[in-house]
């Protein structure tokens, strides 16, 4: 089938310009999205993402599937955020059937999503530097993240794709080691990210290409649904742990990262203060965690009563939400999730438009995509 | 035999032999370069083929050389083919000036800094058709950058060789080496000195399309610039070249700036052999300079590429020149 | 006068940044945190929690603890396990009694979810820790976890 060339693109065509596709298959594109960019010199005219590269009809899968096997589905959608997409699914059922989990459980949910957290940012930290052409932050990136990575793989079996909570608690109980390794990567790695910012956040070049570039206004954020550190960099006060607590994270205290600026420097700031704030909650929780089971058993067969229930949780991209319509049966009717990054993608024509094609890759790092959370 | 083909037949022995160099020193290069990105970035590099890796780049050549050679469709065949020739060609001649050492010096002309420079301008030639007859917009717009990059950064490289012709009175690089015996002349001319070579390793990088300055092949926004439609051995003469070109630049760093073949304070004054090792030494120490900037900077966009050319270091350079002439006139240069 | 602040400023950025770098130069033979894997195979170890592949474990006496109750099968989100069983008498209470025959498990279609272990009665089957299963052959992903002629293990029932 021909390549079809949307009428908006065509429109506005000037002699001057012309149209580049940033395919699918792209070294600076995290994951199959396809830009359609219209170009004159090297200014950007109009950017356009088409979309669907990666859809694997996860939600069509939801209504077939029984509440416990929807949970892994979902480690596949945002795969950099794995624990927190399975907390939101198990939330949603266990809210629905009046469950209440033991204390123990929600604050093993709390610390293993903050990790998670901080190990979706020092993946993106180093594939920003990566893009923008310091190549050296991608391997201590990756260095941090493969000390979460053992953890989770000591206590949970895997490393990326977890499915390690049920609806009713988790799977197994933490292993021994637990404490011990988290303490020790916590202590790493505050010496790790003054670090980082001395190689990269200082540098000249890195100021002047991310400085003023790419500028995202408060009422912009706000009107296109941006949520997650995108907003939080515009100055619009929205982290879903503040505002609707779930599990433990009303009991820990901690500041919402904001900045005003707007700018991709705004957003690199938010995230490194995010990785600090999460260092702060996992310290403020590792000590004490309450005995108890880790598990409250449930019937084989989940039914929840008909209905229909939200509940949304705050991953590393932003506010996800998971939509449960439900007829009494063993599976939804429907489900639907609201994913942050489909929102966040939508930004990028308004503010990439006037800027060159190196700031559109700066803008991209930025914005902190994942393809398959977008197309699911 | 006559005169005429012995000469001839000189000159292609020492072709012979500098091909010989360069392929030598390209294969090293690039193992070398690959092993200090790796202790730059907490890995080992490769270390499996042969000892400590030594024929790995032979492997990879292997590879190259029996790839297929593709072509796009309506790509300009002759500009397609002819490009990659004009690098390899540029860098052979530049490095027929370089003076290993007292002897090993195969083309010593009395405008020797001047050619090199001269040459280096034709070097961009290949990128510009390598770019313009893939047919891709991604090498197009890989070889308008390089084209404006080029020409802008080699203002600065001529100027800040200047500023050091200026202390050593002539052209010659075997002069301008002669006269570093009373001292190197980063340290005859102190101050204005070491600025210039800063600015010369600044606009070096530059010239030569390497990181900070690659926006030309910028791999995170363009796929690989303009290179993208090569493949096989032609991809490996633009590859090279690459390698090539930066040894040349470290090396003219090393004559002008830090005594070419000569001994620091005139220690092994009575082995001449062993000028070519002390020459590639400094050359080496420059080389892996290069390759520390490379592996810790983020990329600089066009335009603030071309600011840093035209504002900054152009006038920087053309202060220092009215510096480093005062100096030389009023005889302040530190000679030992 | 800020032209002359901002390339001091940009000097020295760079100069922190280069630091950085060459402390890590400096300290690469022993930071180095690549794992040589196909060399290190002997010392190799993974934690015992992960998720190779799904085993059976057979005891000395070939028996195994599957009663053929099809939990597993129902659990598992894609039809990776599938159980051939048959209706045997029961030696002892002369009774009639599932036995599983063969128990087929697509290594290529499993997801590594753990749902079939977690909701396993008896724990007969479990985790293996090789991760090694890369085939040239698509059929030896289909593997049967009980071996031939493996009985259960009496009183597991109970």
């Amino acid at each position: 089938m021909p390549m079809e060339i949307t009428p908006t693109a065509t429109d506005s065509f000037k002699s001057q310009e012309y149209f580049i596709n940033m395919g699918p298959q792209h070294p600076a594109t995290h994951g199959v999205l396809r830009l359609l960019l219209t170009i004159d010199g090297e200014i950007i005219k109009k950017v356009e993402p088409d979309l669907g590269y990666i859809h694997r009809s996860i939600e069509k899968m939801c209504e077939r599937d029984s509440y416990q096997q929807i949970v892994h589905l979902t480690d596949r959608m945002d795969y950099l955020s794995s624990h927190i997409n399975n907390e939101a699914v198990c939330l949603v059922v266990e809210n629905a059937l009046g469950l209440e989990v033991p204390e123990r459980v929600k604050v093993i949910r709390t610390i293993i999503g903050e990790l998670t957290r901080i190990a979706s940012h020092c993946l993106w930290w180093g594939v920003m530097g990566m893009d923008l052409g310091a190549f050296t932050t991608f391997f201590l990136g990756f260095r941090d993240r493969e000390m979460i990575n053992d953890i989770f793989e000591e206590t949970c079996g895997a490393r990326l794709t977890m499915n390690y909570n049920v609806p009713g608690g988790l799977m197994l109980d933490i292993h021994p080691n637990f404490v011990n390794r988290v303490k020790k990567f916590v202590a790493h790695f505050k010496t790790k990210i003054p670090e980082y910012d001395e190689l990269i956040t200082g540098n000249i070049i890195f100021q002047k290409r991310t400085k003023g570039v790419g500028i995202l206004s408060r009422e912009d954020a706000i009107s296109f649904g941006a949520s997650g550190p995108v907003a939080r960099a515009s100055g619009y006060s929205c982290d879903v742990r503040k505002y609707h607590p779930y599990s433990a994270l009303d009991k820990v205290t901690f500041t919402e990262s904001l900045k005003t600026g707007g700018d991709t420097l705004a957003r690199y700031e938010v995230r490194i203060r995010e990785m600090w704030e999460s260092l702060s909650i996992v310290e403020q929780l590792i000590d004490n965690i309450p005995e108890g089971d880790h598990r409250v058993s449930t019937n084989a067969v989940i039914k929840l009563p008909a209905g229909e229930y939200y509940q949304k949780v705050e991953t590393a991209r932003g506010e996800l939400g998971v939509y449960v319509i439900s007829s009494g049966t063993k599976s939804p009717y429907r489900l639907k999730f609201r994913s942050p990054g489909f929102s966040n993608l939508s930004v990028l024509n308004h503010i990439a438009v006037g800027s060159k094609i190196g700031d559109l890759v700066a803008i991209m790092a930025t914005i902190d995509l994942v393809i398959p959370d977008i197309d699911r | 035999m006559p005169e005429g083909v012995a000469g001839i037949a000189e000159m292609i022995l020492i072709a012979l032999v500098y091909l010989g160099i360069f392929s030598v020193a390209g294969l090293f290069l690039v193992l070398v370069e690959r092993r200090v990105a790796a202790w730059f970035q907490l890995r080992i590099g490769p270390n499996r083929v042969g000892f400590q890796g030594i024929l790995q780049t032979l492997a990879d050549a292997l590879k190259l050389v029996s790839k297929e050679l593709t072509g796009t469709v309506r790509a300009d065949k002759f500009l397609y083919n002819l490009a990659p020739y004009f690098v390899i060609i540029s860098a052979l001649m530049a490095m027929s000036v370089l003076p290993f050492s007292k002897e090993f010096h195969a083309f010593d002309i009395n405008i020797g800094v001047l050619f090199l420079i001269a040459i280096s301008s034709i070097g961009v030639i290949g990128i510009l058709l390598g770019g313009w007859s893939s047919n891709n917009k991604f090498a197009l717009i890989g070889a308008m950058r390089s084209g404006v990059q080029t020409i802008s950064y080699e203002l600065s490289v001529g100027l800040s060789l200047l500023t050091m012709v200026l202390i050593s009175g002539s052209l010659q690089l075997s002069a301008i080496v002669e006269v570093q015996k009373n001292g190197w002349l980063i340290v005859q001319g102190h101050i204005p000195a070491v600025i210039a070579f800063m600015i010369f390793m600044i606009s070096g990088t530059a010239e030569t399309n390497r990181a900070p300055f690659d926006i030309v092949e910028a791999e995170s926004e363009l796929g690989a610039g303009f290179h993208t439609e090569y493949s096989g051995m032609k991809f490996a003469y633009f590859f090279l070249a690459e390698f090539i070109n930066m040894f040349i630049i470290a090396a003219i760093a090393a004559t002008v700036f830090f005594g070419g073949w000569l001994s620091p304070f005139g220690i092994t004054e009575s082995l001449p052999w062993l000028g070519v090792f002390w020459f590639l030494l400094k050359t080496f120490v420059l080389v892996f300079l290069m390759m520390w900037f490379r592996w810790t900077f983020p990329r600089l966009r066009v335009d603030q590429l071309l600011t840093l050319e035209w504002k900054y270091l152009l006038p920087v350079n053309l202060v220092n020149i009215v510096a480093m002439a005062l100096i030389v006139w009023l005889n302040l240069t530190i000679q030992f | 006068m800020s032209y002359f602040s901002d390339i001091y400023k940009g000097i020295r950025t760079l100069l922190k940044g280069m630091s950085v770098t060459g402390r890590y130069f400096l300290n690469s033979r022993k930071g180095a945190i690549t794992q040589q894997y196909p060399d290190n195979r002997d010392t190799l170890k993974m934690f015992d929690r992960f998720r190779g592949e799904v085993i059976m474990p057979h005891d000395e006496n070939n028996e195994h603890a599957c009663t053929g109750c099809q939990k597993c099968e129902i659990a598992c989100p894609n039809g990776t396990i599938e159980i051939i069983w048959d209706r045997g008498i029961d030696e002892e209470t002369g009774k009639k009694k599932k036995k599983i025959d063969q128990f087929i498990y697509h290594l290529g279609l499993c997801t590594m979810c753990g749902l079939c272990i977690d909701v396993c009665p008896t724990d007969a089957i479990e985790w293996g820790q090789n991760f090694e299963n890369s085939v040239y052959d698509r059929t030896k992903l289909t593997r049967v976890l009980n071996k031939p002629g493996s009985t259960l293990r009496p009183g597991v029932e109970d």
